[in-house]
């Protein structure tokens, strides 16, 4: 990768920049200073506005880059990742958005504590929030520095850490200045790039197939190596009984987590009513749906075009398969056109992962200022005051995530997307599902599923092979590991489901009908809603 | 949370989008004994005195009753199905690669239409449960919300 894609890909991520910052800007000039301003951006963007910036929250980079390159080296299995990712949607539809807008005001505390003694409830579903944003946001730091290093062509460590410092400054940037209504714009603007990126790249594959799926099918199974078992589940979760474990736990992680992510709930609140929310979701189900569509295409493109082989010489997770691929498409190194479509795919992935960052620290601000300084703290504070709080919590959090990413770039964190979403499912989730429809559930009960959840979820990944005990693992030298999977999902959100009801059983104070009333009245019709 | 929704929703009531909301057709609420927009006797009569004492009320009032059965009934089924057949594809995925392997037509296997039809019914499902709520609950639970608002307002007077 030579000089001309560098410059031309810096010069587009600086107009990315320069937009996004406009953005802010313009709204930050607009801006009132209220809670309502900050954490929801006013409550009127429109569903398909909503939808847009709910499907530019939740693809990420790893979904643009890593699902493609992952059917890109390991075909069919690569394929599973997109369905889970996919479907998850489904429990936010159904179960979640309408109920979490009706009940809540920002955060997902807010729906859980309403019925409960508010302040155990609100700390704990507070910590876990803001745990499930720090590991999501570590993961997508260290990505991003590697990533940019990666099709910048230098790997150098200044060139990562400067890119770590860079991307967590820019975020909070726009969170503190223009809070969600920056944060949302920013998204929608992600959002429509990269679907026009990944549409374009779709159609110029099919263009090169003459729209024949059977052809470009046979010829990425011909060009992997693999031959037809390419085209069927097993090369990379086939192996042993525990790859195959691993992968069901990583599986029922991804459904059930994206409904306790916090970031995706705080979007519910940007729209006016439930029934706004609900059609701002089947909006994002379909931009996700087509995207997740796009990058099973993407995937086998470049292993028909570019080669699972060449892939795999580049990066040996296949991150860089569709830039190659968009190289190939455009006519190949050295052309103009290859040069663009080059340029402009490096720079659809860094907004991408400049959105995505944004936005989990909005949210994680949310819970640090809405939840655990709001309960911990002054109770009465005035929203002035929470917001100024919610600005220095994005500071503080921006400060951590970059730590915390200069600590780990040279380790291998791609469990850390897979714990986020375990840790989501096995703590948030069973809280939020108990609180809108168990009648009997009580503060014993949340304050245990979330802790039962989030502690057994952190733990079995501290005992497992990615932290120690393998030749891959953060802590090679050292063996604790007795946890034989990577990802805690199966065991730990039985866990802090069974600790939800465990808690409610053994709780000596009786459950409240008048709160239980409120929260399924309010959850279904939106009465008293915000 | 209940001091709070009181105060808010008297000023969010004058700023808040509800053309939005009328496309589905309510009509004012005019106190106790309107007739419902679908025809059925309103069931909610005003006697509570506390919030609490309203929310119970409303709970226990046939509509709600209604609106709870009816999206319990589609969401209930809908939810086990869709998270059995994924769990089934993940599992068969994981565990049964002859039977994904086998060819359907041309170099499409079962393995191949099994996760293109995740992608569908993950489409159908959404839009279905679009319909239905449009449909069979969006009407009733608008009525209900004003009506319970009006409620809770003369409650904290």
């Amino acid at each position: 990768m030579r000089g001309d894609h560098q410059t031309l890909a810096l010069l587009l991520f600086s107009v990315f920049i320069a937009v996004t910052l406009g953005i802010t800007t313009w709204v930050g000039r607009k801006r009132q200073g209220s809670a309502e301003e900050f954490y929801a951006g006013g409550r009127l963007f429109s569903p398909m506005e909503n939808g847009f910036a709910i499907a530019g929250d939740y693809m990420s980079a790893a979904s643009f880059l890593g699902i493609s390159g992952l059917i890109a080296l390991y075909g069919y299995d690569g394929m599973l990742y997109s369905v889970g990712f996919l479907v998850a949607w489904l429990v936010v539809l159904l179960l979640v958005a309408e109920l979490v807008r009706n009940c809540g005001r920002f955060t997902l505390a807010d729906v859980v504590a309403a019925r409960m003694a508010e302040r155990p409830v609100r700390t704990a579903v507070g910590i876990s929030s803001v745990t499930v944003s720090v590991l999501y946001l570590v993961a997508q730091m260290v990505g991003a520095g590697s990533l940019v290093a990666l099709l910048l062509g230098g790997t150098s460590d200044t060139v990562r850490a400067w890119t770590v410092v860079g991307v967590g400054a820019l975020m909070v940037v726009y969170v503190s200045l223009g809070g969600m209504r920056a944060t949302t714009w920013i998204q929608i603007v992600k959002a429509v790039l990269l679907m026009a990126g990944a549409v374009t790249l779709t159609v110029l594959v099919l263009v090169r197939f003459h729209g024949d799926v059977n052809a470009l099918l046979t010829s990425a199974a011909d060009r992997s190596g693999h031959g037809r078992d390419f085209l069927s589940p097993g090369l990379r979760y086939g192996g042993s009984w525990t790859a195959r474990f691993d992968f069901v736990s990583l599986g029922l992680a991804l459904v059930l987590g994206t409904a306790g992510l916090p970031h995706i709930l705080s979007r519910f609140y940007t729209v006016p009513t439930a029934r706004a929310a609900r059609r701002s979701v089947v909006w994002s189900i379909g931009l996700i749906g087509s995207f997740y569509l796009m990058t099973v295409v993407l995937g086998f493109g470049a292993a028909a075009l570019v080669g699972s082989a060449e892939v795999r010489t580049s990066n040996a997770s296949g991150n860089t398969a569709v830039p190659l691929l968009a190289l190939v498409l455009g006519g190949g190194e050295g052309s103009t056109g290859g040069t663009v479509l080059f340029a402009v795919v490096a720079a659809i992935a860094f907004a991408t992962i400049l959105a995505v960052v944004a936005g989990i620290t909005l949210a994680s601000s949310a819970s640090v200022a809405h939840d655990l300084y709001a309960s911990l703290r002054r109770r009465g504070a005035k929203p002035r005051s929470e917001v100024a709080v919610a600005r220095v919590a994005a500071a503080g959090v921006g400060v951590v995530a970059i730590g915390l990413g200069l600590l780990a770039q040279d380790l291998n964190v791609a469990f850390l997307v897979g714990l986020a979403f375990a840790v989501a499912a096995s703590a948030n989730l069973p809280a939020l599902l108990y609180s809108l429809f168990w009648r009997s559930f009580t503060t014993r009960g949340a304050v245990w599923a979330v802790y039962g959840g989030l502690v057994p979820a952190v733990l079995l990944v501290l005992l497992s092979p990615v932290v120690s005990g393998s030749p891959t693992s953060l802590f090679p030298g050292v063996d604790l590991a007795l946890f034989p999977l990577e990802n805690p999902g199966l065991v730990s959100i039985p866990a802090g489901f069974l600790a939800g009801w465990l808690g409610t059983v053994t709780s000596s104070e009786p459950p409240d009908p008048a709160k239980h009333a409120e929260t399924e009245v309010r959850s279904l019709t939106g009465a008293g809603a915000a | 949370m209940e001091k709070e929704a009181g105060p808010d929703t008297a000023v969010l009531r004058l700023d808040d989008p509800w053309d939005e909301a009328s496309a589905a057709g309510w009509s004012e609420p005019d106190g106790a004994g309107a007739t419902a927009a679908d025809g059925r006797p309103r069931p909610v009569e005003r006697r509570g005195h506390t919030a609490a004492e309203v929310y119970l009320e409303v709970q226990d009032s046939p509509a709600f009753r209604e609106v709870r059965r009816r999206y319990r009934r589609f969401v209930a089924p809908a939810a086990a199905a869709f998270l059995l057949w994924y769990l089934a594809y993940v599992i068969a995925a994981t565990t049964a690669h002859d039977l994904m392997a086998r060819p359907v037509a041309g170099v499409l296997n079962v393995a191949m239409v099994a996760g293109l039809g995740q992608f569908l019914t993950t489409f159908l499902l959404t839009w279905a449960y679009a319909r239905h709520a449009r449909l069979h609950r969006d009407r009733v639970a608008l009525e209900l919300r004003w009506e319970t608002q009006e409620m809770t307002r003369g409650a904290e007077r």
